[in-house]
């Protein structure tokens, strides 16, 4: 089977790259790690790659709100680049600050919906359940639908908030919804909303909404880690299995 | 002279189009979010301060602009980068009018790193060349006067030390444009007398001695001539306590007093060395580089090493303890590049005054101990965090000892590939500057870190407080490591406390160095050449770079946007020469710089407390039961969740043992295991623990050193690390070593450091001192911190405290003490015990044995018996695993039997060192049995009842068999203790 490549874009301040390259590699894909300030320096840099995936991290220190600056380049730099890419079927993920990154690039949809800072006020890291929501137009995600993921949040700034007071019910219809946050203690058993109780959404996302896909099902991006749950020592506790590795092969697969 | 901006990178200055306003002006913009959790912790907040008055807070970024900007370019910068369409409001120009207003703004030169990126934000956009400022503004609702407002900036809002504040629209301050200060004339040294030289030190706050100053003034006048300002600043900083250790190198001649009145007097030449030869008669082979350079360094595996150091931060973070503890943190991790490993890793071990220290008892010019860690946690966070380093280990102790004194150990740990370290910096190399910009921000942190504090400080410290910049840092990291496997350097080192002065001068003590500081890159103009030269501004490293090299590294550099200058080159002259174009700076024979310092003899004392043994009188009126719960709801045992899950201790994918374990992830682990990214090959992992016992200390100081080696030793054992493999670091935070009785302690702490390795075959690799943690004459009590690392030969045999399986066995490894000396539960009852649980004499067996249990697949949850005793840490496994147990604790009383006033407490709440409490599955009890022999013994069952159950055995403080709550039932369920504990999550 070829090993397709992946482009990962490293920003001053991304730090989740290298994890995120080694979730990439054990799904049967090729990352290559690539600067923006040498991206940018390429005609069509995307072309040569079959994905994108924008790691976690603080790109430019998220001085201008998390992810904020390097959205403004994807925008200015790659952004016609990056929609003819979503549009031709090739997937692009966002993980942590590169789905805060994609969100307010606008490449996630129009700005109904944001992400704030945590609810409880500060950066939270522990370990939750997602749901890939079944319905959710990324069709990459497909062959996920209903499945769980455990593994970690780590952020600040992953409250997603909306405008209105219809829109998560617009977003839903719309199949814009990818992963909601479960109960915890649902390892393996009934798979319960978080119903926005602290600690399992870990951050007061509205609707316990952990990640979003973009109208065109190649966009997707997420607040949590999955790809800090590749190998079953890497979960604090319970039983094995619900490991972030189904979601790497599914993007890997889209990519070839 | 225009100025360039803070670290700003400027747009191309381009024709403003026509329909433009060509005119600079600027432009004030302000931009709040909906639901910003800030402004309710502010309510809550002051609310705690008693300022019940305030009820509304409003909290606004302000941004400053300065530049040829449009309406149309403001409207874009806001739409595209400042105001977020869902959550936020904006307002573009002059405020409107609201009640009670406070705006903060940093200093002049303080790291602002919004406006930094806000000006480059306008160049991606093609704006025209922009300054730009920020500040905070807090509209404030409610019944205030004047004196609750100006309470409330002081207390909750600013920082003096960094920013300013002001009641109303505070101007903007672009970055600084000082006038440089006119070239200094020499400082007057030759034909000054001993009163002079004193003077001298005194005001120019060199913190040397009259010895260290005639050297220095003999030494000039043999040259003819006196010292510049920069000569004289640059031996101070080589010479400081903080960067020779001149204590720990001292003769010591001390005086010890035993409790039974009996006089030993000894000397000492050199601590340093005592702990050094203890290492090396060790002979172990795994060690690579112990001592000698900026972090030690020991083996992991084939081909790789470990690199591990910690330091501290005290000074500045009780100044400013954000950007103390921020600065403490980019530091060592600084460190570990300095030895050219990739860091993976950070540690803290914090040490505050009481949180519910009253506001009365605060001493004037100290933070209060909340606030202070608050700020501490915040700025631990946000630099591991954004570096994408684990912070995965340490501890949090409050103490009255604290209060003038917080104390702020960071580590960190990386990892490189074996012999990659170039150290041998080569004639003609040039010398390199890679990282942040020079700035004129932490002028004299060496010499200042150096003296003790009192409430005058702020004023003294003057720029010796900064903030981080972990993004530069991070982007020195991948520099470093890629120019490492490329071979483009010969030698490298930290830009730390002394800035380049250090750096250079050390980097080229066997050669010598040429530097011009013309050439160094600055922040902002009007930097006097001393001042560019003792600078310690943050995330800069010095590099010795072969002059064909030089360009590829720059290429480097220029991919991960890191700055590269070159600023002179290393010689063979054997001086040390500085010039700034072409004037004359410095120059100064290597010799003299680092061994022209007069050796120091010191005086010390110390007198072992008298034997005041609780030996009579009855048992103090408590309920075992409700002991237990006020141990476990202690804030030293209390759950850490509120301040760890602030950090990042899951990125790098590798954590195996992370800081809370079992089903809900909140019960305490013991040792941090960490699987290193790379290594996924094997399955060998590293441990990461700390043992910290200060309150022993303050009883005997040599029975705190073998404690706290034990604690760190046995907590890495309980995670599953090898015993034989273990590295210990040590870090003394003392008070003043000039007084007797403070240097006798530490005196008394080193001899039991030396014989700690002596016993546990552990090597020091590492170690820091940091002296003169004073406040207004009283020392700190004296810390001694001790870091472990060990090596877990297979990630899948590890342990956890969580309680895993109803029915297991549980067993104690070890033996209890009836002293309570030193223990929480002697301070929770007020107990005048001053008998210290002795040291373990023979340690190793036990803990060979807790290992090969643990390597066999054996032990299904282990935890060390530490702060509360038994009764805590079987509660805090039962809280861990939500699971009941049934324990007797047996009778350690060194006379078994006897009625002791302290009746049944001693057994429960001891803390003696050496134990462990095992959970292992009763199908292995066979197994465990025989392998523990008689350093274990079977204490119970775990249960699924949802109680924890301890009796005391019979005989233990004389009476029968005797359940923990004095009604004889026993009633603490799992649920109470997790209560108790203060778990974050909710019980199922």
């Amino acid at each position: 089977m070829n090993r397709p490549p992946v482009l990962i874009p490293h920003a001053p301040g991304t730090n989740r790259d290298a994890e995120a390259a080694l979730a990439v590699a054990a799904a049967g894909g090729d990352p290559r790690i690539v600067a923006v300030n040498e991206l940018r320096k390429r005609p069509r840099a995307l072309s040569d790659y079959g994905a994108v995936l924008l790691p976690g991290g603080f790109s430019y220190g998220d001085a201008l709100g998390a992810g904020g600056r390097l959205a403004l380049e994807l925008r200015a730099w790659f952004g016609a680049e990056l929609r003819q890419a979503a549009r031709s079927g090739k997937p692009i993920l966002g993980i942590c600050n590169g789905f805060q990154t994609l969100v307010k690039s606008g490449l996630l949809g129009s700005r109904t919906f944001t992400l704030s800072a945590n609810a409880g006020g500060r950066f939270e890291c522990r370990w939750v359940t997602l749901r890939i929501e079944p319905g959710c137009s990324a069709s990459w995600l497909a062959p996920l639908e209903g499945s769980r993921i455990r593994c970690p949040v780590a952020h600040g700034e992953g409250r997603l908030a909306v405008a209105g007071a219809q829109t998560v019910t617009e977003l839903t219809k719309a199949g814009c919804v990818a992963f909601r946050y479960l109960a915890s203690g649902t390892e393996g058993g009934a798979a319960a909303n978080a119903a926005g109780v602290y600690p399992a959404n870990p951050n007061g996302s509205v609707d316990d909404i952990a990640g979003m896909c973009d109208p065109t099902g190649a966009i997707v991006g997420l607040m949590p880690h999955p790809e800090d749950h590749i190998a079953d020592w890497q979960r604090p506790s319970g039983p094995p299995g619900e490991r972030g590795s189904a979601l790497f092969e599914a993007f890997v697969d889209a990519a070839r | 002279m225009r100025a360039v901006a803070a670290g700003g990178e400027r747009g191309p200055d381009r024709p403003v189009p026509d329909g433009r306003d060509a005119a600079t002006r600027t432009t004030r913009i302000q931009v709040r979010s909906a639901g910003d959790p800030e402004e309710r912790r502010i309510l809550d907040a002051a609310a705690q301060l008693g300022l019940t008055g305030l009820t509304g807070c409003r909290r606004w970024t302000v941004y400053h602009l300065e530049g040829r900007l449009s309406a149309a370019d403001v409207a874009r910068l806001c739409a595209e980068v400042l105001v977020d369409p869902v959550t936020d409001e904006d307002t573009v120009g002059e405020p409107p009018a609201a009640g009670r207003v406070v705006e903060v703004a940093p200093i002049a030169g303080v790291t602002d790193g919004a406006a930094r990126e806000l000006e480059r934000a306008a160049a991606v956009l093609g704006l025209p060349a922009l300054r730009a400022a920020t500040a905070r503004r807090y509209e404030l609702s409610g019944d205030l006067d004047d004196d609750d407002l100006a309470v409330l900036t002081q207390r909750l809002l600013a920082n003096p030390t960094i920013e300013r504040s002001g009641s109303g629209e505070l101007a903007p301050s672009f970055s600084p444009t000082w006038e440089v200060a006119p070239a200094a004339p020499p400082v007057r040294m030759i034909g000054l007398d001993d009163g002079r030289l004193a003077g001298l030190s005194r005001q120019r706050m060199l913190s040397l001695d009259v010895t260290e100053m005639r050297a220095i003034r003999d030494h000039f006048a043999s040259c003819g001539r006196d010292p510049s300002d920069a000569e004289l600043e640059t031996l101070a900083q080589a010479w400081s306590e903080h960067c020779v250790h001149k204590t720990f190198k001292a003769e010591i001649h001390l005086t010890h007093t035993r409790a039974d009145g009996h006089l030993e007097v000894s000397r000492h030449d050199g601590l340093l060395d005592a702990l050094r030869r203890a290492t090396a008669e060790l002979e172990a082979g795994w060690l690579r580089s112990v001592f000698v350079d900026n972090a030690g360094i020991v083996a992991f595996d084939d081909e790789l090493d470990l690199a591990v150091k910690v330091e501290t931060h005290n000074h500045p973070s009780a100044l400013e303890p954000f950007g103390g503890a921020n600065t403490g943190v980019g530091g060592v991790v600084r460190d570990v590049m300095g030895v050219s490993a990739r860091p993976i890793a950070c540690t803290d071990v914090l040490c505050f005054g009481p949180e519910d220290l009253a506001e009365a008892d605060l001493p004037a010019g100290v933070l209060h101990p909340r606030r202070i860690r608050d700020g501490v946690v915040a700025g631990i966070g946000d630099y591991g965090n954004k570096l994408g380093l684990p912070t995965v280990n340490g501890a949090v102790l409050y103490d009255p000892g604290y209060v003038g004194n917080p104390l702020v150990f960071c580590g960190a740990l990386g990892l490189l590939p074996r012999d990659s370290h170039p150290t041998a910096p080569r004639t003609g190399d040039r010398i390199v500057v890679i990282g942040g910009r020079t700035g004129r921000d932490g002028i004299g942190g060496a010499t200042f870190s150096s003296a003790g504090l009192d409430a005058s400080v702020v004023d003294r410290a003057g720029s010796a407080v900064q903030i981080g910049d972990p993004i530069v840092q991070k982007g020195c990291i991948e520099v470093i490591e890629r120019a490492r496997d490329r071979g483009l350097y010969n030698a490298i080192t930290d830009c730390g406390a002394g800035g380049l002065s250090s750096a250079v001068g050390e980097m080229g003590a066997e050669l010598g160095a040429e530097v011009d500081l013309g050439t160094v890159p600055l922040k902002y103009p009007g930097l006097a050449p001393w001042e560019i030269w003792l600078s310690e501004a943050q995330e800069r490293m010095v590099l010795a770079v072969p002059a064909e090299k030089v360009a590829p590294l720059r290429d480097l550099c220029t991919g991960w946007e890191v700055e590269l200058s070159d600023i002179g080159s290393f010689t063979s002259s054997g001086r040390l020469v500085v010039r700034h174009g072409a004037c004359d700076v410095i120059d100064l024979p290597m010799e003299f710089l680092h061994h022209g310092l007069p050796g120091r003899t010191l005086v010390a004392e110390h007198r072992d407390p008298a034997i005041a043994a609780v030996t009579t009188g009855s048992p103090p009126a408590i309920d075992n039961e409700k002991l237990l719960l006020d141990l476990l709801a202690h804030p030293n045992v209390a759950s850490r969740e509120s301040i760890v899950r602030s950090f990042d201790h899951e990125v790098r994918g590798g954590t195996v043992v992370r800081p809370f374990a079992g089903p809900g992830a909140d019960g305490p682990t013991d040792a941090a295991v960490l699987k290193p990214l790379g290594t996924w090959h094997h399955d060998r992992a590293v441990a990461l623990a700390v043992g910290l016992t200060p309150r022993v200390g303050a009883l005997d100081p040599w029975a705190m050193a073998l404690h706290a080696i034990d604690e760190a030793f046995r907590n890495l054992t309980a995670v599953g690390a090898d015993p034989a493999r273990v590295a210990l670091l040590d870090n003394f935070s003392w008070g003043d070593p000039t007084k007797p009785d403070r240097l006798g302690s530490l005196v008394r702490a080193v001899e039991g450091c030396v014989e700690g390795v002596r016993r546990y075959r552990a090597p020091f690799v590492s170690g820091k001192d940091s002296l003169y943690n004073e406040f207004d004459g009283r020392a700190v009590l004296g810390t001694l911190l001790i870091s472990a690392v060990g090596i877990v030969p297979d990630l899948h045999r590890v342990a956890t405290s969580a309680l895993t399986t109803c029915g297991s066995d549980l067993w104690l490894v070890g033996r209890g003490s009836d002293h309570l000396g030193g223990s929480l539960a002697a301070e929770v009852l007020s107990l005048a015990d001053a008998r210290v649980p002795p040291p373990v004499g023979d340690p190793l067996p036990r803990y060979r044995a807790v290992h090969d249990l643990i390597a066999a697949g054996h032990v299904s949850a282990a935890h060390d018996v530490s702060d509360g005793g038994i009764a805590v840490a079987l509660a805090e496994m039962a809280i861990g695993g939500r699971l009941g147990l049934r324990a007797t604790i047996p009778d350690d009383a060194a006379d078994p039997g006897a009625r002791s006033p302290l009746g049944t407490i001693a057994a429960l709440a001891n803390e003696a060192p050496g134990q462990l409490v095992l959970e292992t599955p009763a199908t292995a009890r066979g197994a465990v049995a025989a392998r523990l022999g008689a350093v274990g013994r079977r204490i119970g069952t775990v249960t699924g009842a949802g109680e924890i159950e301890i009796r005391v055995a019979a005989g233990a403080g004389g009476g029968p068999a005797t359940p923990i709550g004095t009604s004889g039932d026993v009633t603490l369920t799992v649920t109470d203790a997790r209560r108790a504990f203060g778990c974050r999550s909710p019980s199922p």
